[in-house]
């Protein structure tokens, strides 16, 4: 058996949850191969290469790969497929797109967002926004998995020294352009793997009240995440959206500001280990499932905290 | 331009789920179904572009039970032209379900086909990617901004990262995201005139589909339930017990 983990990347980095996909893959086999597909992605090899959990690293350089379409990456993919009995991808935006075109072209019903692995066919994954916990075993030859990054450690990062194989391009059906991307930068740690989260809901009212939760997420060093509501009503931008559509966390604290905790934003955070409601509604739902629960005006609260955080004399990095 | 959209009924978003105590599944017996969530923003962007005639026809399809119309009839409420129901009285997975999809869509030609970027139910995220591959189509999965032009159509589609804006030569799969725009509810004289409009019914054999499942469920069980902890007084006592007790800060 051997597991071909598709990596993503920006060309120069490796993205963290890849190496969460690596680790995921260890559970099944270790003979591991991870696909780069990319352009001038030279850094990004080197990098995989020392992952000791790695066996080899397959590199594919195509202009055609520099913004992983999934249309363009797909062949690929699907022309390696060959020898391996398991292809894996993380269960984020970039494993969601593409995954489910190469099983489809293999004939293979994919397995999506596993949780845990209890053998090479059989597997743990949520539905119904986290609800229930189904175990399948997939019939299918080869299996096609994306699994939840959260619910797997990282892979160690060095020690390794993979060798890098290239490989040819594959064709690429030139049915779809990269227009461009709006990234939206921030100091801040990232959301998927913030060891502290501060999200904001319906209650805050306005995206000038997210300050609010800014200057404590700075203090914190935490990343801000926010309910669906609140993306919706433009307070904040959609990458900051934590739930069962939006992006999924398991931080050591989630602070949870103005949010009700419907359950399509419990199925995105109510893994963390610890959480914090604070809401004016004593009633409200989040509390069932907060560690500390303060029911209280956020806009009293919130820099009530940021003062007993200043006279904390410990510093978050 | 014709435009397809596929539909689906699911639990209600609003009904807390009951895992069933044999972990066969969840309890559906007397639960409130609806139209999967972001399916309603995809009957919604496909009935604006035929308001704004840049569509001429809009065709609403489900793949389920016998109440699963109910799906396409409320779509057929909100503006599409007529509908088609594909019977089935078990559950089909995202593969057979895009293998069903591929085989209408072959007899209907539409331009575009737009549908919910996931179900809340099964939650897979695969079908509209699926069925884009198999037509060897391109694909705008995640979408929150929709731009028709000239045999092209512009996406914008919410990543990790942000927002990706990409161009997609038609034929195209659009999936929706929650945020693509407000669906509208229909009103009662446009549910009355939706009972007129046809629904073709078929069933996945008389299309030659293959809809064999390949995943096998061995059982369904109710995740760790989180226990709720304790209330603080205020600030100063949350900030203390996150020092001193969760020792998270």
């Amino acid at each position: 058996m051997s597991v071909l983990v598709v990596a993503e990347h920006d060309n120069k980095n490796l993205k963290v949850f890849s190496l969460n996909a690596i680790n995921a893959a260890s559970k099944i086999d270790d003979d591991i191969h991870v696909l780069i597909a990319g352009h001038k992605c030279e850094s990004v090899c080197k990098e995989v290469a020392a992952v000791p959990l790695v066996k080899k690293i397959l590199q594919s350089e195509s202009a055609n790969y520099e913004n992983y379409l999934a249309e363009n990456l797909t062949p690929l993919v699907v022309k390696l497929a060959d020898k391996y009995t398991h292809i894996i991808a993380a269960a984020n935006t970039f494993g969601k797109n593409f995954m489910p075109r190469v099983a489809a072209l293999l004939d293979i019903s994919q397995v999506s967002d596993v949780i845990k692995i209890n053998g090479p066919d059989n597997f743990v994954r949520p539905i119904y926004a986290g609800n229930a916990f189904a175990t399948v075993k997939s019939n299918d030859k080869k299996k096609c998995i994306t699994v939840r990054p959260t619910s797997f450690d990282s892979a160690p990062t060095s020690g390794g020294s993979a060798p890098i194989e290239k490989i040819d391009a594959a064709d690429v059906p030139n049915i779809s352009k990269f227009i461009k991307k709006e990234e939206n930068k921030s100091e801040r740690p990232e959301l998927g793997t913030a060891r502290i989260v501060i999200s904001g809901g319906r209650g805050m009212q306005s995206s000038e009240n997210f300050k609010l939760i800014n200057a404590i997420a700075d203090k914190l060093n935490a990343a801000v995440g926010a309910s669906r509501a609140a993306v919706d009503a433009g307070y904040i931008s959609n990458d900051h959206q934590v739930g069962q559509t939006g992006k999924v966390v398991v931080p050591d604290l989630y602070i949870a500001v103005g949010i009700s905790g419907a359950i399509q934003h419990l199925a995105g955070m109510k893994e963390s280990k610890i959480i914090v409601a604070i809401n004016k509604d004593g009633e409200a739902p989040i509390f069932s499932i907060a560690d500390y629960g303060l029911e209280a005006d956020l806009f009293e609260a919130l820099p009530q905290f940021l003062e007993e955080l200043n006279k904390l004399n410990t510093i978050q990095k | 331009m014709k435009i397809l959209v596929a539909v689906k009924r699911v639990i209600d978003y609003n009904v807390q789920i009951r895992v069933k105590e044999d972990g066969t599944g969840v309890h559906t017996d007397n639960v409130k179904m609806s139209t999967n969530p972001p399916d309603d923003n995809a009957i919604e962007e496909a009935v604006k572009l035929k308001e704004t005639s840049k569509a001429k026809e809009v065709v609403a399809i489900t793949v389920g039970e016998e109440k699963a119309q109910e799906t396409v009839r409320k779509a057929l409420a909100v503006g599409a032209d007529r509908g088609i129901h594909v019977k089935a009285d078990s559950y089909i997975e995202p593969l057979g379900v895009a293998k069903i999809l591929k085989k209408i869509i072959e007899k209907e030609k539409p331009d575009i086909v737009f549908m919910g970027k996931q179900a809340i139910d099964d939650d897979c995220n695969q079908t509209g990617q699926m069925l884009s591959a198999m037509l060897g189509w391109s694909q705008g999965t995640f979408a929150s901004k929709i731009e028709v032009k000239d045999k092209l159509i512009q996406v914008t589609r919410e990543v990790d990262e942000g927002l990706e804006t990409l161009e997609l030569n038609l034929p195209a799969i659009v999936t929706c995201d929650l945020r693509l725009n407000e669906p509208r509810y229909a009103s009662l004289p446009n549910i009355m005139k939706a009972k007129k409009k046809p629904i073709e019914q078929l069933t996945a054999k008389d299309l030659g589909a293959d809809i064999t499942n390949r995943i096998q469920q061995i059982k369904v069980e109710e995740p760790p339930k989180r226990k709720g902890g304790v209330k603080v007084a205020n600030v100063a006592e949350l900030v203390s017990k996150l020092k001193n007790e969760a020792k998270v800060i």
